[in-house]
């Protein structure tokens, strides 16, 4: 198994923090793991990606041009991603302020309001870990209780408090990725 | 005992291996893309053991790398490409005054200020030497973050082996990324340094360190005794990794980050029924000449894979002493070519 994806949107959107995240908890399961975050002057400029791969064996290339999967954040990284994501791959992006998403067929693309339901769940800073339960919904790659484990690993004791709220939102994505049709 | 496991940043994986090797100090100024080394070891240093000093350029980093390295510390430095250009005097002091200590290169793009984006355009400046005068550093080129986690113990044995400078040549994406690291080294033992400057006590002889040789005849003594030193890290110290080479009709030759982009594009390309294989150069001085002229004598053809204008390709070339074509493809200005990008260009020069 390997799984290659980028994680792109704004600067503050939790873009990096995702895949290291993502890549924390493989490794923890045994998995070999790259994470390649941009750090140029576009990352100043706004925009921020990572891309992180997951794989059973070792991983050569971390700097890849396509992807299995694409988790987009926002409308520039949907214009210059959604293209670059394999035939048959998969697409989880916020929609509440992505408005134009890739009219590929031959990809899954799943539109999740995960800006909106966090500022249900009165965090807005959570999004990202919604986009991530969903995505982890549709691909079980690692659980979320490894998810979690990560999280109290990577997170210093004073942040503690907040994984339950994480933990809420990695199920709340869960639970709109069901109920969501792929167009 | 569980293992230590980590996800780390190249940078920080360094730095942490640079405590862990013992360092008695550590002299820097932040420049992207390094900037987490300082930033690691000045929140480290303080409660983990020994000095961290930001000095006030990379001038005077590497003047208080040579003062240290000259009172036997184990001591290091990092820098990037222009903050590096900055240290090439002081560099060459340390060669000629014959001290072990590790530098780091975490490699952007150049030349001038450039961009802090990866780049190979320092392989002139690391390894025909940098500064002044005949010295060579040796030059180790991690490709992975757990080998910039090595390397640290890798330099620090090698400089105090045979009294000179090491250099870290990394770059940008190796530094930046992140990977499983595994900290299972072997503790260095301090070993022991009389030609130090530790005070003149009674029973011992004064130690005296110096770059400076006004005659001629005692320059010359100096220049032979350190190219006899170069010549036995030439014959004990090249290290390479070869990657289906057995019966490749088409290399590709790249160290660093391009070694790990071109391993997949020779992946991609046995898939498409080429006999590829994939040469890496771990150290880049000493060059493994030998083992690349040796392939030269079955392969085909042989392509560099390099972040800058092809400037290893003239070491690769010397090797193969003209037996086959060799050739090069790269990006510049901290462009990072795709696995599928190099194979389209190896084979347009596969066909050539």
């Amino acid at each position: 198994m390997t799984e290659e994806i980028i994680i792109a949107g704004f600067g503050g959107q939790g873009v990096l923090s995702m895949g290291q995240t993502l890549g924390y908890a493989s490794m923890v399961e045994g998995k070999s793991v790259t994470w390649m975050p941009s750090y140029g002057p576009e990352m100043r400029g706004g925009t921020a990606n990572c891309i992180t791969i997951l794989s059973d064996e070792e991983i050569s290339s971390p700097i890849i041009s396509v992807f299995d999967t694409g988790i987009i954040l926002n409308q520039p990284s949907m214009d210059k991603f959604g293209p670059k994501v394999k035939k048959g791959g998969l697409i989880v992006y916020e929609s509440t302020t992505i408005l134009h998403a890739s009219d590929r067929k031959d990809i899954e693309i799943y539109a999740i309001p995960a800006a909106e339901a966090a500022n249900q769940m009165k965090n807005t800073k959570i999004a990202n870990m919604i986009l991530l339960g969903a995505y982890l919904e549709r691909k079980p790659i690692v659980g979320i209780d490894s998810i979690i484990a990560a999280l109290k690993k990577v997170l210093p004791e004073r942040y503690h408090h907040l994984l339950e709220l994480n933990k809420n939102a990695l199920l709340k994505g869960q639970e709109l990725i069901r109920s969501v049709s792929k167009n | 005992m569980e293992q230590d496991i980590r996800l780390m940043k190249g940078n920080e994986a360094m730095a942490e291996a640079a405590i862990q090797a013992g360092i008695d100090a550590y002299f820097g100024y932040p420049i992207t893309p390094q900037s987490e080394v300082p930033e690691y070891l000045s929140r480290e240093m303080p409660s983990r053991g020994g000095v961290f000093l930001q000095a006030e350029s990379e001038v005077a980093s590497i003047n208080m790398v040579y003062g240290a390295a000259g009172a036997g510390a184990r001591v290091m430095t990092s820098s990037s490409s222009p903050g590096f250009s900055l240290m090439q005097e002081g560099v060459s002091y340390i060669a000629c005054a014959q001290l072990p200590c590790l530098l780091v290169n975490v490699n952007r793009g150049g030349p001038g200020l450039g961009t802090i984006q990866p780049s190979q355009g320092d392989y002139f400046q690391a390894t025909k030497g940098g500064g002044h005068g005949d010295y060579k550093l040796i030059v180790l080129a991690p490709s992975s973050v757990q080998e910039m986690a090595d390397f640290v113990f890798l330099g620090f044995e090698l400089a105090e082996k045979y009294r000179t400078p090491v250099l870290m040549l990394s770059d940008g994406a190796i530094g930046q990324m992140m990977e499983k690291v595994v900290f299972n080294h072997k503790p260095l033992p301090k070993t022991d340094k009389p030609w130090a400057t530790t005070g003149k006590r009674e029973g011992k002889h004064r130690s005296i360190i110096t770059s400076l040789f006004i005659q001629p005849e005692v320059m010359e003594k100096v220049n032979i005794e350190l190219n006899k030193k170069y010549a036995e890290i030439t014959k004990n110290e090249v290290r390479l990794e070869e990657i289906q080479t057995e019966d490749a009709e088409y290399i590709i030759v790249a160290y660093g980050l391009s070694a790990r982009i071109s391993h997949k594009t020779v992946d991609l390309a046995r898939a498409k029924g080429i006999k590829a294989g994939l040469v890496r150069p771990i150290t880049l001085y000493p060059y493994p000449y030998d083992r690349i002229g040796e392939l030269a004598n079955k392969a085909k053809k042989m392509m560099t894979m390099e972040l800058n204008a092809g400037q290893m390709m003239e070491d690769v070339r010397l090797a193969v002493n003209g037996k086959i074509p060799v050739g090069h493809y790269g990006r510049l200005g901290g462009i990072i070519p795709s696995p599928e990008e190099v194979l389209e260009n190896f084979e347009k020069f596969i066909k050539e």
